[in-house]
């Protein structure tokens, strides 16, 4: 199986090919550099996503406050990740860096807020 | 009339960066005027990620980027006015400006820092056909009201302009539950990054249709759909192929415009390309004494780049407010054959450091060079293995360079095929 793909290492966006069997990468081709291939072999064995998005706040000077995963999650977890931070509301004070959600759906990564609310 | 050594107009990351720069060197009573409830400007609604990786070596989101140096500012003497409207600035530099709690009050300064930022084009710049209803707005309303009001302003989405907020705005409705049907830019390319399309419109099978636009929005009180069609070379709608599209809000990102009222009113001579003052390599507009920095100046792409300029404004308004501005000779810089402008579009010749000339190109091109001469003399030629619209560029000066020039020299920076 055959898989195109556009590199995002770089503003370049090379068009890539990859050679897909039994679920390995048999090759890669069209990239220009190294990063091209890492990138491509990661996009079809575990591709990752950082998410961002905003969670609810109680008493917040705004309604919602900003939060970010700690790292990378899997790209086909996004909305089950959203719908966890979607039925979740915080108290504030928040400020950048508390920890909103732990370890979320399991996956190893904290749900973190990116920036502040003073509260009223 | 209250006395200050330098009023900065916006507190985003441009205003903040050259009062912090100022502070540094050494400048005393330094003012911030900002308009929104806090400082951090138009960073505080951009939550996605993707700041700093040049100034901090790290992947940020905007707010987290805005925060770090509200941080900085918060422990020096800068004051800072929020929720305060700067409404003129005077011919010997009088800064009046006017809030709920102090009203109506006049900064006399030595410098002025002018990081005003810019705003959106609005729907009225473009001549789109129907009624007026609800549920049309610039992408970045849209990203206001999700990200800081948290409130989805719609569901069923169609995107006009695949400018980088238009894409980020096009995943993070997707994410809230939206359904973005698709994304029409009228140019044969998208100006935003290849990593936002791939990951704001591929990652979720958004459309993005290029040489395509909205001809007509439908609806009486409300958003109901929009006609949209293909266009040709000359980017008029082509008869007969439009196409019917049911929704209830239309996004757009076509275009951002530097916000230079105040500047003009002071009058500051505007470059006509770039929408923003003229300026010379200490970010000195023509007004001796009036600096401006970021969006205000020149549309960035990055936020690290505003920082960069901004601080080598509040350095120049430093070195004037202590009198050590050098006079000098100053020389225009010029784009031609594909350079759409250069900032900064004066420099000095007697100036004894390397300097940096921003520019960006009218179209892509793929392996050309960027050649830099100087009366005839190529300077620097350096091949690039990707030149676009959507990502400003710069080439160097060096000191070696200007002592070469005179004062009828030109610096022109050109593309070759």
């Amino acid at each position: 199986m055959k898989k195109n793909l556009i590199c995002v290492s770089c503003p370049l966006g090379c068009p890539i090919e990859v050679e897909i069997e039994n679920g390995e990468v048999i090759s890669v081709t069209g990239n220009t550099c190294k990063r091209g291939d890492a990138y491509a072999r990661a996009e079809i064995t575990n591709p990752v996503r950082s998410l961002t998005t905003s969670v609810k706040v109680e008493n917040g000077v705004h309604p919602v406050v900003p939060v970010k995963s700690s790292g990378p999650v899997p790209k086909d977890k996004m909305f089950e990740c959203m719908s966890v931070i979607n039925s979740a509301t915080i108290k504030a004070p928040v400020k950048i860096g508390d920890v909103v959600i732990e370890n979320i759906l399991g996956l190893g990564v904290d749900i973190v807020a990116t920036n502040f609310d003073a509260g009223i | 009339m209250l006395n200050y050594d330098l009023v900065v107009v916006g507190g985003g990351p441009a205003g903040m960066a050259a009062a912090l720069k100022a502070k540094e060197e050494g400048v005393e009573k330094i003012v911030i005027l900002e308009r929104a409830e806090t400082l951090g400007g138009i960073l505080e609604q951009c939550i996605h990620t993707g700041f700093g990786l040049h100034y901090f070596g790290e992947e940020l989101s905007g707010p987290e980027y805005a925060g770090r140096f509200i941080e900085l500012v918060e422990k020096t003497d800068i004051d800072v006015f929020t929720d305060t409207m700067v409404l003129n600035v005077s011919d010997d530099n009088v800064v009046t400006a006017v809030n709920n709690n102090d009203g109506l009050m006049q900064f006399k300064a030595i410098a002025v820092v002018l990081a005003m930022g810019c705003r959106e084009r609005p729907r009225g710049a473009l001549s789109i056909a129907g009624s007026r209803p609800a549920g049309i707005m610039t992408a970045g309303t849209a990203q206001k009201y999700v990200n800081i009001d948290g409130y989805m302003p719609g569901k069923k989405v169609v995107i006009l302009g695949s400018g980088d907020i238009g894409l980020i705005m096009a995943r993070r409705m997707t994410l809230e539950g939206a359904e973005v049907k698709v994304v029409c830019e009228l140019m044969p390319y998208s100006g935003g990054l290849t990593r936002n399309i791939v990951q704001c419109l591929d990652d979720f099978g958004i459309p993005l249709r290029l040489s395509c636009t909205v001809v007509k929005t439908h609806g009486k009180d409300r958003l109901e759909g929009v006609t949209i069609a293909r266009v040709d070379e000359k980017l008029q709608p082509i008869p007969g192929t439009e196409e019917y599209i049911e929704c209830d809000t239309l996004l757009l990102s076509v275009g951002l415009i530097p916000e230079n009222e105040l500047s003009k009113d002071v009058g500051v001579e505007l470059d006509r390309v770039t929408s923003g003052p003229v300026v010379d390599e200490y970010r000195e507009t023509l007004k001796p004494g009036i600096f401006a920095c970021g969006n205000v100046l020149q549309v960035h792409d990055l936020v690290d780049y505003v920082t960069e300029e901004s601080q080598i404004a509040g350095k120049g308004a430093a070195d004037y407010i202590f009198g050590k501005k050098k006079g000098g000779t100053f020389i225009n810089t010029k784009g031609v054959d594909g350079v759409r402008y250069i900032v900064p579009q004066r420099v000095n010749i007697e100036g004894d450091e390397n300097l940096k000339l921003y520019f960006r190109v009218g179209q892509v091109y793929m392996g050309a060079k960027v050649v830099v001469e100087c009366d005839g003399e190529v300077l620097s030629s350096r091949k690039k293995v990707k030149l676009a619209p959507g990502e400003m560029e710069n080439v160097v000066i060096t000191a070696e360079m200007l002592k070469k020039m005179n004062e009828n020299s030109e610096i022109t920076v050109r593309i070759e095929e």
